[in-house]
């Protein structure tokens, strides 16, 4: 529970701009809100006792671990013990071919642009986000029921056919790019914006028609791994920051709402499982 | 070869809350008990990194494996059942302490009016108000039978609440006062009092305050995190199974829990079991393990499927209307709801507790009348905080695009502008809606899928309508700028979540013939076979579950200790 104060004013004061988001600042999970709500917690339960002095010593077996990309803080200020800036080496791909991620980028960024409100899918790492889902469990379906016979089944009974979604996502964005070199004479990539979004438009509302897999399946997959991209935590390689969440005033993970949950809003800085793991 | 263990007194199947409650209550009495549960085992310290929306709520992390099991659907009869391939209208648990890991901790009592439907609705309109082909039923048990159950169940797992002005009568308070009040429950509140309406605080499991139960458990009160459904609490301050009832049955020394134990069928010779047949699924070993009494406590289509497999009771066949085990599926009709949008009022959605929120009974069961309305029955209404995590909530008003530049600026702005009123619509029998075998379908032994047989009739489209209309009358009365609500109730389809509310299959009733189970959910047709949980409900209630089952667990308890001293039917 001890905490190093001079970071959680930064995490709590410091405006975030362009630089910091690429840097992915570290934020301690910080906060008057939060650290009372803590004390408080510990307090009325007296559930924590026993696991307060093993946080003490969890917390600083991380804190010394400097080699994390969240540990890396180039926009904060200069702190005695700062070390350079580690890379961060959740940005290089695990499926996608650098054709597919170029496509992907661009076409997430359309279904989340960026706006004055903050940054869009690309600048928060969504592309990232669904090469690293697609290359593990999820993208074999790997807990899905994928056993044989497959038929075409009525629209209520959902989805009965027997590609994985990393073949989804190689038929479809090879349809995209299709398409748009038959409307356009360009891959989906270089469009403008405008034509990006009347191609997309055109899987969702199925005007294009594919053979192996359904236009619009694919869109709606497309567009629902993109939200999940912004908003799940930032360890899953998206939500670079946090942005995502700040954008909307959701304070990620929060170990008690407590002493606001009878208020009226409140404004929370957000706070990620790293900081979570990092402060126990 | 199966490799033969010892004899036990009692063998459970699934270690959920019916499972954990009997378990809890025979060791206490002195019985030896073994408990196989399929999947791993569960603590609290689980829960260290469970604030994780994409993990738990996108992936499921806590739920059943459906590349080894899932079921099989179909609208009705003229169509050919297609696998469940992926989650989505309900999920399916897994695991020590079962769904009773990742409820919300809603946990209502049902109405007088559920237990005595047929009997009441008959009374109060005639035969004729029950259309063709329905098949609701009697329980064989009425609310003031079962409430020093549900009592014992509130109890135990300390739930928090007040009573409700319009529901049945209670002998004590609730064991912890009501959960926290937010602002915009307030505005419900206010809202309902205006209409003439009766709010009252959702009975909670989430605990209100530290509280330590009759068994001696102590937990921790609700921090309010905002994760409850499809996660662990990381607190144990959610009643769960493992939490509560299970230690307390391992403290005795005669609760045995074996995990990673898939049981695939129950042995019987000349209408009583003689045990059960499992793989241990770590080493693939198939293994007996015999026993006095067998009780079934696993998930609705787990309880149906073994029984079906294992050929003891008498399976439905929907032509005649004949045989009982697969009979009465029902569901929930979960989509008459109302979103309303508050342009000068902004809300602390992100934090809140499964069972955060305030009802009202106006509109369910038989507590308004029916004479003139084309539909049976109703659903508790509620504004409820559980916590608006954000992959899963961006509501926008209808109209909005759903993708681009114009759906992030309003899933931004309303993100904690928006507030819902939802209605749990209760669901009735049909003859037609029912569970049985697939054909086609296994699972990872080669056992067949459960098969449900499953569509929304005039009837729930009609409540649906109803339902949707009152809560929106309720959030326009809250001052909401706009308020979308259903106008028509589809098809019924398994892709989009609605509940996990699954009932019937195994049902309970006064007599055998027309129900699989008496009262005490001991088996007509096998007597030392107890089946446990909302397999027993002849038709769905507006409410929640889980304290019904609780509730059921309990009296299924004392009617196996009864059993072991006397034998024979109990009713």
């Amino acid at each position: 529970m001890e905490r190093n104060s001079s970071r959680d004013t930064t995490a709590l004061e410091e405006p975030k701009d362009q630089a910091s988001l690429e840097d992915s600042s570290s934020g301690p999970d910080s906060g008057q809100v939060h650290d009372s709500s803590r004390r408080k917690f510990l307090v009325n339960s007296g559930y924590v006792l026993g696991t307060l002095a093993v946080g003490g010593v969890i917390s600083s077996l991380f804190g010394c671990a400097k080699d994390g990309e969240d540990n890396a803080d180039s926009s904060a200020p200069a702190d005695d013990n700062k070390e350079a800036a580690a890379p961060n080496y959740n940005r290089a791909l695990m499926y996608f071919t650098q054709a597919q991620f170029r496509i992907v980028e661009a076409a997430t960024e359309r279904i989340f642009p960026e706006d004055e409100s903050g940054p869009g899918a690309k600048k928060l790492g969504v592309a990232f986000f669904i090469d690293h889902q697609l290359a593990g469990d999820w993208g074999f379906n790997g807990r899905d029921y994928m056993n044989p016979p497959f038929f075409a089944g009525e629209k209520e009974q959902g989805y009965q056919g027997r590609l994985k979604r990393r073949e989804l996502f190689d038929i479809g964005l090879r349809e995209l790019d299709n398409y748009s070199q038959t409307t356009h004479g360009k891959g989906f990539a270089e469009l403008e914006p405008d034509q990006q979004d009347a191609a997309l438009k055109a899987f969702e509302t199925e005007e294009v028609k594919l053979t192996t897999i359904s236009a619009g399946s694919f869109f709606k997959m497309l567009r629902s791994a993109t939200l999940e991209g912004v908003y799940s935590d930032p360890l899953y390689g998206g939500n670079l920051n946090m942005e995502g969440w700040r954008m909307r005033n959701y304070p990620g993970s929060q170990m008690s709402y407590l002493n606001i949950i009878e208020k009226d809003f409140t404004k929370i800085e957000p706070s990620s499982l790293q900081a979570h793991l990092a402060s126990h | 070869m199966a490799k033969t263990l010892p004899k036990t007194d009692v063998v459970i199947v699934g270690v959920g809350w019916a499972g954990g409650i009997i378990a809890s209550e025979l060791t206490k009495s002195g019985l030896n008990v073994v408990g196989l549960e399929r999947g791993k085992e569960r603590k609290t310290e689980d829960y260290y990194m469970v604030h994780d929306e994409l993990r738990y709520s996108m992936r499921y992390e806590m739920m059943q494996d459906l590349s080894k099991e899932t079921i099989t659907f179909r609208s009705n009869e003229n169509i050919r059942a297609l696998p469940m391939r992926q989650y989505g209208s309900f999920l399916l648990g897994d695991g020590l302490g079962g769904s009773g890991v990742h409820w919300n901790g809603q946990t209502y009592r049902f109405l007088p009016y559920d237990f005595q439907m047929r009997s009441m609705t008959t009374e109060r309109y005639g035969k004729n108000k029950i259309p063709e082909g329905m098949t609701i039923r009697d329980w064989g048990i009425t609310y003031d039978e079962l409430e020093p159950y549900y009592d014992k169940f509130e109890k135990m797992a300390g739930i928090s609440g007040e009573e409700n002005p319009l529901g049945g009568k209670r002998s004590n308070p609730y064991p912890t006062p009501p959960m926290k009040k937010t602002p915009s429950m307030q505005m419900f509140a206010e809202a309902t009092k205006k209409l003439n309406l009766n709010p009252y605080m959702m009975p909670a499991a989430n605990l209100s305050e530290n509280y330590t139960n009759p068994d001696g458990v102590a937990r921790a009160a609700c921090q309010y995190c905002g994760y409850c459904e499809r996660y662990g609490c990381e607190y144990g301050a959610k009643a769960d199974p493992v939490v509560t009832v299970i230690p307390v049955a391992n403290k005795t020394g005669k609760f045995q829990i074996r995990t990673h134990s898939n049981v695939r069928r129950i042995l019987h010779k000349g209408g009583k079991a003689t045990g059960v047949m499992y793989i241990d699924v770590t080493t693939g070993e198939e293994i007996i393990q015999p026993a006095d009494i067998v009780v079934v406590t696993s998930y609705v289509f787990n309880n149906v499927r073994l029984l079906l497999m294992s050929e003891l009771g008498k399976p439905y066949d929907p032509a005649s209307g004949q045989g009982v085990i697969g009979a009465n599926y029902a569901y929930q009709v979960i989509k008459g709801s109302a979103v309303g949008f508050f342009e000068e009022k902004q809300f602390n959605n992100f934090a809140g507790a499964g069972s955060l929120g305030i009802s009202i009974d106006d509109y369910n069961g038989d507590n308004f009348d029916h004479s003139n309305l084309n539909f049976l029955h109703g659903g508790v209404i509620a504004l409820s905080q559980t916590g608006a995590r954000p992959i899963q909530n961006n509501p926008v008003p209808s109209g909005t695009a759903a993708w681009g530049a114009e759906f992030k600026k309003k899933s931004l702005h309303y993100a904690n502008r928006t507030l819902s009123i939802g209605a749990q619509g209760s669901s009735m029998a049909f003859k037609h809606h029912f569970l049985d075998l697939d054909p086609t379908y296994k699972d990872a032994f080669g056992d067949p899928l459960m098969r449900i047989t499953f569509d929304f009739e005039d009837q729930d489209r009609e409540l649906a309508k109803f339902l949707a209309e009152r809560c929106s009358e309720i959030m326009k009365e809250m001052g909401a700028s706009h308020v979308d609500y259903l106008k028509e109730l589809g098809p019924y389809e398994i892709m989009t979540y609605q509940s996990t509310h699954n009932t019937g299959g195994v049902i309970m009733g006064a007599e055998p013939g027309t129900s699989a189970i008496n009262n005490f959910s001991q088996m007509w047709d096998a007597d030392n076979v107890f089946v446990v949980g909302a397999s027993s409900f002849p038709q769905n209630a507006g409410y929640n579950p889980t304290g019904t089952v609780g509730a059921l667990a309990y009296r299924a308890a004392e009617g196996i200790l009864k059993y072991r001293e006397k034998g024979g039917l109990l009713v």
